[in-house]
């Protein structure tokens, strides 16, 4: 059989052009992320299902995701991201809310109805910079290059002194004066959030279940050495775990930054599209488990058809931002086997924008390497001849 | 093995010979992955059984093998759930089998700083002393006024809320026989 | 509820694709608010102040679905010329008693019927938790009322409820909610619009709205909306409590709970029910109409089912053998003669109180002074070990060699390991098999209980004693099977359905149930679950080969009715309202009821009827009362009794709040129950002075990723790295005025504990202005714990004990802390700094704020040794 032309780029149905002659349909998945919950059922039923150990037990402060990236031991990953950025179709959650520091300390007082000296034992002394601090809340941390504590600690000398606060508040001063991108450092301004509490109205809360793209040109697969990584009669692209040797070559070749190495065996592990669910006629474990059915599994075809309607229904209920990410079989992979509804650029959600299949170029670099190696072989058997003659 | 099935075997043959030669898919395929069936196909047994969080009572499937459990997962007939589950009703098989379970009993004398073993019969009829012992002590058969009380408010119970219908009516029901009232439940919580 | 009830919500999601608006309101932002249509942060602790704005929006521009309104509530029914409203009393309605801080309810009561409000003092009731009676039923109330069907009469429950909400105008709503009036407006809008007799809209909450100083009434408020606005039992409509736990539903039908019985027939109090007729009688309410009128039989056939043949009608089915409540005995009082000693043992079945209940130090410091202990769990929870590596080992308040509580921990089966029902939180029973046996000395609580009852009948074989006679005689013979003998939960549910005592024939239905000693029934609102001989509960005819009822899944309590009072989706002559929300009618030709559910009303009874002179039960019923469980068949908008805080909801602020009530010289609810203990304290409130030393709300609840307090999910691991840590989310604007950073540490103090928690800034928490001036919340997970692959403090440590008066539970939604940056001392320095907080608060352990706070609107000078007296 003749590979197909575009058998390592351009176009392609990927499991009859790997050798499976009866393949069926093509499976894979629709995420569609405008009604993702972020609820994480699909991290958990994968790992449930894979044996997939602990990637770490570490609050990263990443919203609520503490999965941090699809490795070795995360097939699946969801991505929070918080936006203070308008949600179209919707009301600004926070319209009308109050921004900046609270009022002062003697309309609060009043306020709370009181309005009256608090007496000073027991008490908070009126007019102490403890209580006006506090009541105020005037003095951010960042105008001050110092935090508010500790005006508070020593104005009331009565309290213990405090351990961390100091350091770490001019830190984050620094860190969101800057306006620069989150570091994971502490601060005092939610990740990604410019400096100031700046007035804020519009605010979106963006999730999405993130996977293995088993692309229709897999960069892993072709550069795999001992054929570990192979595409299966669904059109999805497998590391056979008995295999792989952990030479680590896919890792560099994938596009999305999917595939990884696990530290204790060394081999290299990643979403199997619950290949042996699907010989089953299953439903892979993260899509049966999605409680709204973000994670959509099926026939490719029918899931580009539905993701298409989907999106032309979004765009009709005002939801603009609404885009299909990995659809497309034009693109620089052909295609991805798992492909995106999402509600903003890729790069928000730690997606590339325009991903090509690291051996796009192969077949060209064979052509040439194809050339040199008969010219060396028309060289060393013009070298037998010569021998035996 | 014949000499003939080990070449058929060899990928490179394979690959030479087959519908794949570029040897990225039929060709490649290995033993094992040629060989992969879902677990659930091959268990045991299958019981229906419903998720133990929270009051949604979605439907689970729980999949055992060799008197292990093996996989628990949504139920796709249910009119609740639809066959789907939240992470943590997705986590069910680590619930029911992590290694944190404490499955031998544990018993702490008085005073003690460190946990000891203890058969579970002699736990239960430990514990039966002491039922009896407290009633004894607290019992209050009449109020001032002469009329009945017929309780202990010397013990004490709390309940979850994953205890059964069952559980609960036997609970209930002996307590209330061994005249303790004070029988609580996190629905008051 | 795409927080804590995911699976739940694919309904919701459901529901919006096809159209619906769906509105969230939280103080924090979830993940529901991430995809409703419009979010709402409010103030916590003020949703009456939120829903009794929509009720007044409704009623001023007359938006009520009238029709339904006249026909199925009691908008038309004349309350007594006695009854004063809070509008009149400064929050305050006419009956209040000082003396015991609770209400007479004689004028509360509908005209003519003054005498009808049972015991008069509520105080007895509060104590007994009496609200939770009415989880399936009204309170008592005359059948036989006076209407004006106009709506006109100053005394019609329309107008009162009119003039009650009358200031809770959208003006009000965001002066006391810190919601903008725009958006309220934007609410009230979207749901008035989508009610009616063409459309429908339901009400979802969790429960942590009964976890709040006025949680009834948070509910009644929900129900007042919803029976206006005609979604009371209609498709698509109602109000949905998504309770938390796999079976808390039926912890409450078969409770074990000490106020109450199966079926919700009260326990016995010593003074009200002396005999089984004073017993019977406060239930049934001779002459009131439904099916209430049947609880003698239902009242006999359980303690048939209790003592058996023992059980007869001559010695009043052993009632004798009843033990008698004397006033509050839940679970706090419990903890707190745990700590005054006088309580020597203690049983946990799969509950943490440590982590899971409100004051954590009074929790362990509790369990640290009981004679012996015996928890049963799947894991060495932190109310197992609280003896070892609790907070107070550190604070050296607990010290092992001198903590004398003896701790038995036995192992618990899973629920793949034992078979039986759960009550899910639609009422549907769903029977579990079961997997495989529970691993080494791990059992069910069946096996556990029904041995221990054994050994205990054993022990006791020989005794004369009477107090044991309840025990010897007690009908306790269950068949058992496999190795470790388990009683079969199948017999069980049985008797719970209940049988012909003679010929063993499991009852059908509740009607079936005699009081001559014919019949045991262990629970009444449960028969028919085992009707046949068949497991009922059992049932999975799959959701592809029935409609979208699906009857025929598992069975829900009442006679397999999935929704209450659906004799209300019909018009009062039996006709669907619409076409659309077509569910149950009266077919005319057939002479009975027909739909899609099981009717809630007598099969055969047709719209036209109306019961004759002197009737009573339910052949009052008269054919048009759709509400069939209460006293005079009506849905009720106001409560004439029952609900012991008011006949309506009216705002008061939380126990612990910065605020001063906008509405009222009443500050907080006036019935709240409240321990004077040396272990309890409340952190002032405005009248009180120093509330500025908690400045601060906080708020608690759930992750997705966890369960409540931990114990199935910190063991899990992975679950575990989902949320491995300990954290307090904070909005910016409070993060640079408190001084913490994000992924640093923070610590919270309130008057009972500091606790510490990694920061989260993030804009989903937002400052409020509220009244004029501005309110940061901050929001807390409660499940964290000292044991686990994950550990953190316990944010339920924070709260002090104050229940709502209805049911006793807890206000464990909201409270006053400071938050101060770093992470909190250790060792005896902890107290010093709680002791500092106290000492500037004024507080005094032991001591209440006051009760009543009418007089002291405006606090005089400032000489002032802590709170005020209590002028009770």
């Amino acid at each position: 059989m003749i590979p197909d032309v575009n058998s390592l780029y351009g176009p392609l149905d990927p499991a009859p052009d790997a050798g499976w002659s009866a393949a069926g349909p093509r499976m894979g998945f629709f995420t569609d992320t405008s009604v993702c919950i972020g609820c994480k059922a699909c991290e958990v039923a994968c790992k449930e299902w894979n044996a997939v150990p602990d990637s770490g037990f570490d609050l990263l402060g990443m919203s609520y995701d503490n999965t941090g990236a699809l490795t070795a031991n995360s097939w699946r990953h969801v991505a929070f991201i918080e936006q203070p950025l308008p949600a179209g179709h919707r009301t600004p959650p926070f319209a009308g809310n109050p921004t900046g520091g609270s009022v002062s300390a003697a309309s609060a007082a009043v306020a709370a109805g009181t309005g009256n000296p608090t007496g000073t034992q027991p008490g908070v002394p009126p007019g102490a910079p403890s209580a006006a601090a506090r009541m105020t809340g005037g003095v951010p941390a960042d105008v001050l290059g110092a935090p508010t504590r500790a005006v508070t600690a020593n104005g009331a000398g009565s309290m213990p002194a405090d351990g961390a606060p100091a350091g770490s508040a001019a830190g984050n001063g620094a860190a969101t004066t800057n306006g620069a991108q989150f570091l994971g450092m502490p601060g005092a301004q939610p990740p990604g959030r410019g400096s100031g509490a700046e007035s804020r109205t519009d605010f979106r809360w963006l999730m999405m279940s993130d996977v293995c793209k088993h692309c229709t040109h897999a960069a892993c697969l072709d550069v795999c050495p001992t054929g570990s990584l192979f595409r299966t009669e669904f059109g999805t692209v497998v590391v056979q775990e008995d295999i792989c040797n952990g030479c680590g070559y896919c890792i560099s070749a994938c596009p999305y930054g999917v595939i990884d190495q696990r530290k204790d065996d060394g081999r290299a592990w990643k979403c199997t599209l619950c290949y042996d669910r699907l010989g089953a006629g299953m439903t892979p474990a993260c899509a049966q488990a999605c409680p709204t059915e973000s994670i959509q599994y099926g026939p490719l075809d029918e899931l580009r058809e539905r993701a298409a309607q989907r999106v032309a229904a979004l765009h009709e209920r005002g939801v603009p931002e609404a885009r299909l990410y990995g659809h497309d079989p034009t693109d620089g992979v052909g295609g991805d086997g798992a492909f995106f509804l999402l509600l903003d650029q890729p790069e928000v959600y730690g997606l590339p924008p325009d991903p090509v299949v690291t051996t796009r170029d192969l077949p060209r670099m064979y052509k040439r390497a194809g050339l040199a190696a008969l010219a060396m072989a028309a060289a060393a058997v013009a070298a037998f001849v010569g021998g035996s003659s | 093995m014949g000499l003939r099935t080990f070449i058929e075997g060899w990928p490179v043959y394979r690959q030479l010979t087959g519908t794949d030669p570029l040897g990225r898919g039929a060709a490649a395929q290995s033993g094992r992955s040629a060989g992969l069936t879902a677990r659930t196909e091959t268990a045991d047994s299958m019981a229906r059984s419903v998720c133990p969080y929270c009051a949604v009572g979605c439907g689970q499937r729980v999949f055992v093998k060799d008197g292990q459990v093996t996989q628990i997962e949504g139920d796709p007939d249910s009119p609740i759930s639809r066959g789907r589950l939240c992470p943590k009703g997705s986590a069910s098989k680590s619930l029911v089998t992590s290694p944190l379970r404490q499955t031998k009993v544990r018993y702490r004398r008085p005073f003690a700083t460190e946990w000891e073993d203890l058969e579970l019969d002699v736990a239960v009829d430990m514990i039966a002393d002491r039922i009896l012992a407290a009633r004894a002590e607290t019992w209050e058969d009449v109020d001032d006024e002469g009329r009945p009380l017929n309780r202990t408010l010397g013990i004490s119970s709390l309940g979850g809320a994953t205890l059964d219908n069952e559980e609960n009516y036997l609970i209930k029901k002996l307590f209330t026989a061994m005249g303790a009232l004070q029988i609580e439940n996190q629905a008051r919580i | 509820m795409a927080e804590a009830h995911p699976v739940g919500f694919q309904w919701v999601m459901e529901a919006k694709r096809r159209g619906a608006k769906v509105f969230h309101v939280d103080p924090r932002f979830t993940r529901t608010s991430a995809v409703a249509d419009t979010y709402l942060p409010i103030r916590a602790g003020t949703d009456i102040a939120l829903l009794g704005g929509v009720v007044r929006y409704i009623l001023d521009n007359e938006l009520d679905f009238r029709e339904y309104v006249l026909a199925y509530t009691n908008a038309a029914t004349i309350v007594s010329e006695r009854f004063e409203d809070t509008e009149d009393g400064d929050g305050f309605f006419s009956g209040f008693d000082p003396e015991t801080g609770s209400y007479v309810q004689d004028s509360w009561q509908y005209e003519g019927h003054e005498s009808d409000s049972g015991s008069g003092h509520t105080a007895k009731e509060r104590d007994s938790a009496a609200g939770l009676r009415h989880e399936s039923h009204g309170a008592q109330v005359s059948g036989k009322t006076q209407r004006d069907e106009t709506l006109q009469h100053p005394r019609c429950v329309y107008q009162i409820l009119k003039r009650h909400f009358a200031r809770y105008t959208p003006e009000m709503v965001e002066r006391v909610c810190g919601i903008p009036r725009e958006k309220f407006l934007e609410l009230a809008q979207a749901w008035t619009e989508n009610s009616g007799r063409e459309r429908t809209g339901c009400l979802i909450y969790s429960v942590g709205w009964t976890q709040h100083s006025v949680g009834v009434q948070y509910i009644r408020t929900g129900a007042i909306i919803q029976l206006l606005l005609g979604n009371m039992g209609r498709p698509g409509g109602g109000v949905l409590a998504l309770r938390g736990h796999a079976s808390i539903q039926g912890s409450t039908d078969i409770p074990t709970l000490f106020n109450l019985l199966p079926g919700y027939l009260p326990m016995p109090h010593h003074a009200d029910h002396r005999t089984f007729d004073e017993w019977v009688d406060s239930i049934r309410h001779p002459g009131q109409k439904g099916f209430w009128g049947n609880s003698r039989a239902y009242a006999a056939s359980l303690l048939k089912a209790y003592w058996g043949e023992k059980a007869t009608p001559e010695n009043d089915f052993c009632y004798g053998y009843m033990p008698r409540m004397t006033g509050d005995h839940g679970t706090y009082q419990q903890v707190l003669n745990m700590i005054d000693g006088k309580i020597k043992g203690y049983f946990l079945l799969g509950q943490n109180p440590a982590v899971g209940s409100a004051h954590g130090r009074a929790q362990r410091l509790g369990m640290a002074n009981l004679d012996w202990l015996v928890v049963r769990d799947l894991f060495m929870i932190e109310s197992a070990t609280f003896w070892k590596n609790g907070p107070e080992v550190a604070t050296g308040e607990i010290v092992p060699e001198q903590c004398r509580t003896e701790v038995f921990f036995l192992p618990a089966a899973s629920h793949v390991e034992k078979e039986g029902t759960f009550t899910q939180t639609q009422r549907l029973l769903q029977w579990r098999e079961k997997a495989l046996d529970p691993p080494n000395d791990a059992r069910s609580e069946l096996w556990f209980f029904y041995h221990l009852g054994l050994r205990l009948r054993e022990k006791l074989a020989d005794s004369d004693h009477p107090r044991d006679r309840a025990l010897l005689d007690l009908a306790w013979d269950y068949p058992t099977h496999g190795q470790h003998a388990e009683p079969s939960a199948e017999a069980v549910l049985r008797e719970i359905n209940g049988y012909d005592v003679t010929t063993g024939r499991p009852l059908a239905s509740f009607a079936e149930a005699k009081d001559d000693g014919s019949t045991a029934v262990g629970c009444w609102i449960y028969t028919g679950v085992y009707a046949d001989g068949v497991n009922q509960a059992a049932r999975r005819k799959s959701r592809h080969e029935q409609d979208w009822v699906a009857a025929e899944w598992g069975w829900a309590w009442p006679a397999n009715r999935r929704t209450l009072y659906n004799r209300a989706s019909a018009d009062p002559q039996g006709r669907p309202w619409s076409e659309r929300k077509r569910y149950v009618w009266w077919d005319s030709e057939a002479g009975e009821w027909t739909g899609h559910d099981v009717p809630d009303f007598e099969k055969t009874k047709p719209p036209s009827y109306r019961p004759p002179q002197g009737a009573s039960g339910p052949e009052a019923l008269a054919g048009d009362d759709a509400f069939v469980m209460q006293g005079d068949g009506k849905g009720w908008l106001y409560a004439p009794s029952g609900v012991l805080d008011g006949p309506l909801p009216t705002h008061y602020e939380p126990a612990e709040s910065p605020m001063r009530n906008p509405l009222y010289g009443q500050q907080s609810n006036p019935m709240r129950k409240v321990y004077d203990h040396p272990v309890n304290s409340v952190n002032p409130s405005p009248p009180q002075e120093h509330s500025q030393v908690f400045p601060y709300v906080f708020t608690v609840s759930r992750l997705t990723e966890h369960h409540t307090a931990g114990g199935m999910s910190r063991m899990v691991r992975p679950l575990a790295e989902l949320q491995p840590e300990m954290f307090v989310e904070v909005s910016p604007e409070l993060a640079a005025e408190a001084g913490v950073a994000h992924l640093g540490w923070a610590h919270l103090i309130s008057g009972r504990a500091v606790i510490e928690a990694k920061v989260l800034v993030t804009d989903r928490l937002t400052p409020l202005r509220v009244d004029g001036r501005v309110i940061h919340q901050l929001w807390l997970p409660y499940h964290f714990g000292f044991e686990g692959m994950v550990t953190g403090d316990s944010a339920n440590d924070l709260f002090g004990i104050t229940l709502d008066p209805n049911v006793l539970i807890q206000e464990s939604k909201i409270g006053t802390c400071d938050v101060r940056p770093g992470r909190r001392p250790t060792g005896p320095a902890l107290l010093d700094l709680v002791e500092e907080y106290r000492r500037r608060a004024g507080i005094v352990p032991g001591r209440r704020p006051p009760m009543v706070t009418t007089e002291v609107r405006h606090p005089a000078g400032p000489s002032d040794d802590g709170p005020r007296e209590n002028p009770e």
